[in-house]
């Protein structure tokens, strides 16, 4: 079974710095002529009679998702990634990013993006919330969405040696107010760190500009949220522009720029049940301040929210 | 000396067919089991006790059958069986009892064997894809089942504490499937339906009747002791289920299911406990590495356990029920086990 079909994707990547047109980009291109499964492929199972893995993630769909996805990655967004070259090609690492939007639009760019560059699969660990809702839960599962549990982190990670993205932030990041924009909130408990290390894999942060202004929030209703049972129910600028319905599912044209920073490598043993919980805030933080410090790099190089 | 087993459940499915399995073991010196109704399979040489679960008559078999191994399969895991009362005294306290009679001083038992469910996990959002026989459930049990079944594997665990020298197994099964045995979820299929919640389609496992049989007798054989998980490998989605099997699917609302479904099971269209419908919201799997690495193997995948079913759904339809009901009756048995008239090769 390959994994995923080459006629089914338009091969025209978005423009990247020192992605395919680099050396080592172009390099990595040859090295995956044929789109064959990767030897740590998890799909290789024989004990499985749909295309249906483990955690739920169906390549059809994903391939379903990556056309319509295709369209704002390329015309929308317009997505331009800096050192892809630091995202490893094989083994397993998790990546680290800033989110943003009312209903986050990084999320799915990210796992687009590494998809049609690098080839390899990403599972994106999100709130469990996502799970209770009827057929968005299924239809995230399918596409590649996995419950943020560190075990499943663990397994992705250290056993299956795949891609997993998590938003440190949490629900904290997507709900904060457009005037708090680019100002990352508290990485949760270092929980991230900690799951890198017991998995033996580095973190690799990527900073997200775009998606801030994809769908910013101007006020939120905590009350109405609390008696709906959601996270958060914001009140966003597309809904003033396009109404309570196509304000909720359109985004803004915003320029996406995702920058790759060096992976962190955890010099600690992997495997050990605890790790000193200073060590794991110590680097939880230094991690937030390189994302931090990349994102006021880069929003100074841009001249224009929509041209970027 | 031969193993001298004491078996509960005698008349359920698991308890007859690993007694069947068991009792065609030369090691097996005696075998007796016990039930509250006659044994639904045909059975050589297996002695069958009516008995409830009350503590005396317990230990007082215990004690006079001088047994080394007590392999408990009465418990029940499917909550549309029963009154939630009736479950509570079945597993909990029946469980109690037995474990009661096991750890009487100077007691002969050697080996307990316990089976249990994997609705010992739950099934919640916040569960991990995988259970480990270390995960802790997400969420304490809201059904009376679940928490019945918790109940039982505390008392496991207690008696393990308190008798270090005693092997224990605990076997956690995910949803067997077969055609001797009947679960809602067989009950579903073989209406021809199997019910979903609309807008859900999560990962459940199966495992075949057969392992099921095959896994208690080797942890019994080979004295194998520990918790382990039980399910064939993989995951299969509900919708996958249905095709497999050739049935509907029979969505139900996801927002007041239970009083949606009530009038359909009241009609007889499908059978939903409440534990197959969190199971359907939101699947459950368990990890079997353990147990693999303990040397069992399985014999079919969760998918390969559907399949298998179907085949047999399918072979049921075209030629009906051909093997004839077994019918117990006390005479018959005691002649061909007690009479002088019968030749018995493995006497003595």
């Amino acid at each position: 079974m390959t994994l995923y079909d080459p006629t089914s994707m338009a091969r025209e990547p978005a423009r990247i710095v020192g992605g395919p047109d680099s050396e080592e980009g172009v390099a990595r291109m040859l090295r995956f002529p044929g789109l064959e499964p990767q030897p740590e492929d998890p799909l290789a199972d024989p004990a499985r009679r749909t295309d249906v893995d483990e955690w739920g993630r169906s390549e059809q769909w994903r391939r379903a998702a990556r056309k319509l996805g295709g369209f704002y990655y390329r015309t929308w967004f317009r997505v331009e990634w800096e050192d892809l070259a630091n995202i490893p090609t094989s083994g397993g690492a998790l990546l680290v990013a800033n989110h943003a939007g009312a209903l986050p639009s990084d999320a799915p760019m990210i796992m687009q993006g590494i998809e049609e560059e690098l080839r390899r699969p990403v599972y994106g660990l999100a709130d469990y919330f996502f799970r209770t809702v009827p057929a968005i839960g299924t239809g995230w599962s399918r596409t590649g969405g996995v419950p943020a549990h560190p075990d499943n982190a663990h397994r992705i990670l250290h056993d299956h040696q795949q891609l997993a993205l998590v938003f440190p932030e949490g629900t904290k990041g997507p709900s904060k107010l457009a005037s708090e924009r680019y100002q990352l909130r508290r990485f949760g408990r270092g929980g991230f760190v900690e799951t890198a290390m017991r998995a033996g894999v580095p973190v690799v942060p990527i900073a997200v500009v775009g998606a801030e202004e994809s769908m910013p929030i101007l006020f939120r209703l905590p009350t109405v949220a609390k008696m709906l049972k959601v996270p958060y129910l914001p009140v966003t600028a597309n809904h003033l522009l396009l109404g309570p319905l196509f304000g909720s599912v359109i985004y803004l044209p915003a320029k996406f720029r995702f920058r790759v920073l060096e992976p962190v490598h955890f010099d600690v043993p992997p495997g050990l049940s605890k790790y000193p919980r200073g060590r794991i805030l110590d680097e939880s933080e230094a991690i937030r301040l390189q994302l931090q410090a990349a994102l006021h790099d880069m929003l100074s190089h841009r001249r224009s929210i929509w041209f970027g | 000396m031969g193993r001298r087993i004491l078996l509960t459940g005698l008349d359920t499915f698991w308890g007859g067919r690993v007694a069947a399995a068991l009792e065609r073991e030369p090691e097996v010196e005696m075998l007796l089991g016990m039930g509250t109704r006659t044994p639904s399979v045909p059975l050589e040489r297996t002695e069958y006790v009516r008995a409830d679960n009350s503590y005396s008559l317990l230990a007082r078999i215990v004690r006079a059958t001088q047994v080394d191994t007590i392999v408990h399969t009465f418990l029940v895991v499917d909550s549309s069986s029963m009154s939630g009362r009736a479950l509570h005294e079945i597993n909990v306290i029946g469980t109690m009892n037995l474990l009661a009679a096991a750890g009487a001083a100077s007691s002969s038992v050697r080996q307990v064997v316990v089976k249990s469910s994997s609705l010992v996990y739950g099934a919640h959002p916040s569960d991990p894809a995988w259970f480990t026989e270390d995960t802790p459930r997400s969420r304490p049990p809201r059904s009376r089942l679940e928490r019945s079944l918790t109940e039982v594997e505390s008392y496991v665990r207690d008696f393990a504490d308190e008798n270090p020298d005693v092997t224990v197994t605990l076997l956690r099964f995910a949803n067997v499937l077969g055609k001797q045995i009947t679960t809602p979820i067989s009950r579903n299929l073989a209406r021809g339906v199997m019910p979903c919640i609309a807008g859900f389609d999560p990962l459940i496992q199966f495992v075949a009747e057969e392992d099921v049989v095959r896994c208690i007798e080797t942890v019994v054989l080979e004295t194998i002791g520990g918790t382990y998980n039980v399910a064939g490998d993989g995951k299969i989605p509900v919708s996958e289920v249905a095709k497999i099997a050739g049935v509907w699917r029979l969505p139900i609302s996801p927002v007041f299911t239970r009083q949606a479904a009530v009038p359909l099971i009241r009609l007889g269209v499908l059978d939903l406990p409440g534990e197959l419908e969190s199971l359907l919201r939101y699947g459950r799997g368990i990890d079997t590495t353990r147990l693999k690495m303990a040397g069992f193997e399985f014999s079919t995948s969760s998918a390969g356990a559907v399949e298998r079913y179907a085949e047999a759904m399918r072979l049921g339809r075209a030629i009906g029920n051909q093997i004839p009901a077994y019918q117990y009756d006390p005479d018959v048995e005691a002649f061909f086990k007690h009479s002088p008239a019968v030749v018995r090769q493995s006497d003595g």
